[in-house]
């Protein structure tokens, strides 16, 4: 298996469509942040040019994603769970089965060595679910960094487990209050802090959103999975996939996954949160429901309403309840590239149940909207298709929130 | 000549500093806010910044997210800042800078903007998250009247961008005096001297200096140094520590009057 490692190299040969000099994605993206943080992003710009394509660095990342992430990741024939549906293969991508649980790591790895590699000592994120914040905390462990994450009060509430390891391994949960305690508002309070501690902080942005060059550094960082799809299924079943199917709150395990298929004939889909409905106003579907704007330093679909506000998101899944999303998955979703669709809260859960029962696997709620519409999409489908998911997270921060649906019915 | 070259001229000959005042527009609600607006010009403010609310302001403290958050609790909208910006433009000269993140001016529509506002007598705007790099996109439609994009400078800023922005920009130069959001403590004057010696080398924009500006000492401090100062987050806590006391718009000139007299002074 070793030997279908590839190594994440971001701007190499093999890379896809890159975004122009300034960070655009077609229409999206860009840098709109304010004056104070401009010089450290361009800062960031130019050390992620220089220092990712060097093999040392390379070298070192490659080891840590092995050696302590555990990388690969499998890549998992779920017969049972296809069976039932009488339709497609179904494989999952189990970077649920990575270090911290989750596939955040692989860019948290990624921002940390940077950051030790440009000389920052301290390092703060925003978390929703609390696995970017777990992730970011582990790696500062790890580089004995300092490590400041915030997060709404909200999903401190409900990730409860998430935030206790977060200060096991030496980070400061900063509660944020304002806005509506979720992981929007965590991000806000992120960026005003930076503006403040941008001299000697690297801000670890948890997702392909932000301004430039997060949204193509996190892709980078995030495009292993995919890598590793490519060549896994190659070896399972002998040919690439039909279709990906993989959740998106801002939409990094999504990029990861679909960005080396991007040339290829492969079928995409995103899966967004629809909370208790898209026709509803308690949703977190941004691509589908949302109007362009710029939230967080980038020009992308936003949840907003006529005057520019931006709405509250309400999803089930705190690492999907985000009114924003990547502009790479715009310009997707703009040029037909990849589809977006969406999966409810209860589709969601019933979904989680599902592969619990007939796998073994307890998913994160966030990948449980993946495994949601996957379950539809294989049951359309012949059984000679082949439908990869990726199974981004481990279920075990969500059990609080299992049981209380649970009780509830 | 706009009516921000004028303020700036007449202040000169009168050896004072102009005295720019920030308020969030409709705070706490639109009536409330226009008499607030009015007691500050008649206390004497040089230059008003009117702040449309938004849900997610990222540059600002606690002060002016609470201001933000009342606005938009009384409903307040792009069209209702620019009603109160025509309500006051038939009511004063004091030039009019909007101060704004890019969504809701993208919402709105930049070119709609553009046009409304300059009706309506704004003289300007100031777009907290919309750097040079990406600003074409809203003066692409501009067509060289004295509408200005007023600039910031921050502490930050090397020299070779301080040019690329002094060369861009109109009005006035805002030099952030401190890394932070709005309202953050700890004013460092002589870095702010410092950065303005720099600033003043490249550019004959008049600078006005704001972030973490609290006290008459604080304006005079800076007054001594600058064109201008840039108060926000110190008005934003007068309103909400007096929103249920009647005297709010006597207590409003009064401050407003005590940070002009402390820009009267000459070099």
């Amino acid at each position: 298996m070793t030997d279908h490692i590839s190594s994440p190299m971001p701007n190499d040969d093999t890379a896809g469509p890159q975004p122009d000099a300034d960070g655009h994605f077609g229409p999206f993206g860009g840098r709109y942040i304010a004056e104070t943080l401009m010089p450290a992003i361009l800062e960031l710009d130019a050390a992620y040019r220089r220092i990712s394509p060097d093999v040392g660095f390379q070298n070192e990342l490659t080891v840590l994603l092995n050696t302590y992430a555990g990388r690969p990741t499998p890549l998992y024939h779920a017969k049972r769970l296809s069976a039932g549906l009488g339709g497609a293969a179904i494989y999952l991508k189990r970077e649920d089965l990575t270090h911290t649980g989750a596939h955040k790591i692989n860019n948290t790895l990624g921002q940390g060595l940077l950051a030790k590699w440009m000389g920052k000592e301290k390092l703060i994120a925003e978390t929703g679910a609390g696995q970017h914040g777990v992730a970011t905390a582990t790696v500062a462990a790890l580089f004995g960094m300092e490590c400041k994450v915030f997060m709404g009060i909200e999903d401190i509430q409900r990730q409860a487990p998430n935030v206790r390891r977060m200060n096991l391994l030496g980070a400061e949960v900063v509660p944020v209050d304002s806005g509506t305690g979720t992981l929007k508002d965590a991000m806000n309070e992120a960026l005003r802090y930076w503006v403040g501690a941008v001299e000697d902080t690297f801000y670890v942005i948890g997702s392909v959103a932000g301004p430039h060059p997060y949204p193509m550094m996190v892709r980078d960082f995030q495009k292993i999975i995919g890598e590793e799809t490519k060549a896994q299924i190659q070896e399972a079943a002998g040919r690439q996939p039909d279709v990906l199917i993989a959740c998106v709150g801002g939409g990094s395990n999504a990029m990861g996954l679909f960005y080396p298929f991007l040339e290829d004939p492969v079928e995409m889909i995103g899966v967004e949160a629809a909370g208790k409905g898209i026709d509803t106003p308690q949703h977190a579907a941004t691509l589908g429901k949302g109007a362009v704007g710029v939230l967080h330093g980038s020009k992308s679909y936003v949840l907003q309403d006529e005057n520019g506000q931006i709405t509250e998101a309400h999803s089930i899944s705190a690492g999907l309840d985000y009114p924003g999303v990547g502009p790479e998955h715009a310009l997707l979703k703009e040029t037909k590239r990849s589809r977006y669709v969406s999966v409810t809260d209860s589709e969601a859960l019933d979904a989680f149940h599902r592969l619990s029962r007939l796998e073994g696997i307890l998913p994160a709620l966030e990948s449980a909207h993946a495994v949601a519409y996957a379950m539809e999409e294989a049951a359309a489908r012949p059984a000679t298709d082949i439908l990869v998911v990726n199974l981004s997270g481990r279920g075990d921060k969500d059990l609080g929130i299992i049981f209380s649906t649970m009780e509830a019915k | 000549m706009s009516r921000i070259e004028r303020t700036f001229n007449a202040l000169k000959e009168k050896g004072e500093k102009a005295l720019v005042g920030f308020v969030t527009a409709g705070d706490p609600n639109p009536e409330m806010s226009m008499e607030l607006i009015r007691a500050m010009c008649r206390a004497g403010v040089d230059i008003l910044e009117l702040g449309i609310p938004f849900s997610d302001p990222t540059a600002d403290g606690p002060l002016i997210q609470r201001s933000s958050s009342r606005a938009l609790a009384a409903n307040v909208s792009l069209d209702t800042v620019l009603e109160i910006t025509a309500r006051l433009r038939n009511e004063t000269d004091v030039p009019i800078i909007l101060f704004s993140y890019y969504n809701p001016i993208h919402a709105f529509g930049t070119e709609k903007f553009y046009g409304k506002a300059q009706a309506a007598g704004a003289d300007g705007v100031l777009v907290v998250d919309l750097p040079p790099e990406e600003s074409d996109e809203m003066t692409g439609c501009w067509n060289g009247g004295t509408f200005c994009l007023i600039r910031l400078i921050a502490p930050t800023t090397p020299q070779p961008r301080m040019k690329m922005i002094a060369g861009e920009a109109g009005g006035f130069l805002y030099m952030v005096s401190k890394t932070g959001v709005t309202g953050s403590a700890g004013l460092d004057v002589s870095q702010a001297q410092v950065n303005i010696e720099h600033l003043k080398k490249i550019t004959s924009l008049p600078i006005c200096v704001g972030f973490g500006v609290s006290t008459a000492a604080d304006v005079s401090a800076l007054a001594a140094v600058a064109d201008g100062v840039v108060i926000g987050s110190a008005f934003e806590k007068l309103i909400e520590e007096n929103l249920e006391d009647s005297d709010l718009v006597t207590v409003m000139e009064e401050k407003v009057r005590e940070f002009k007299s402390a820009t009267r002074v000459s070099r």
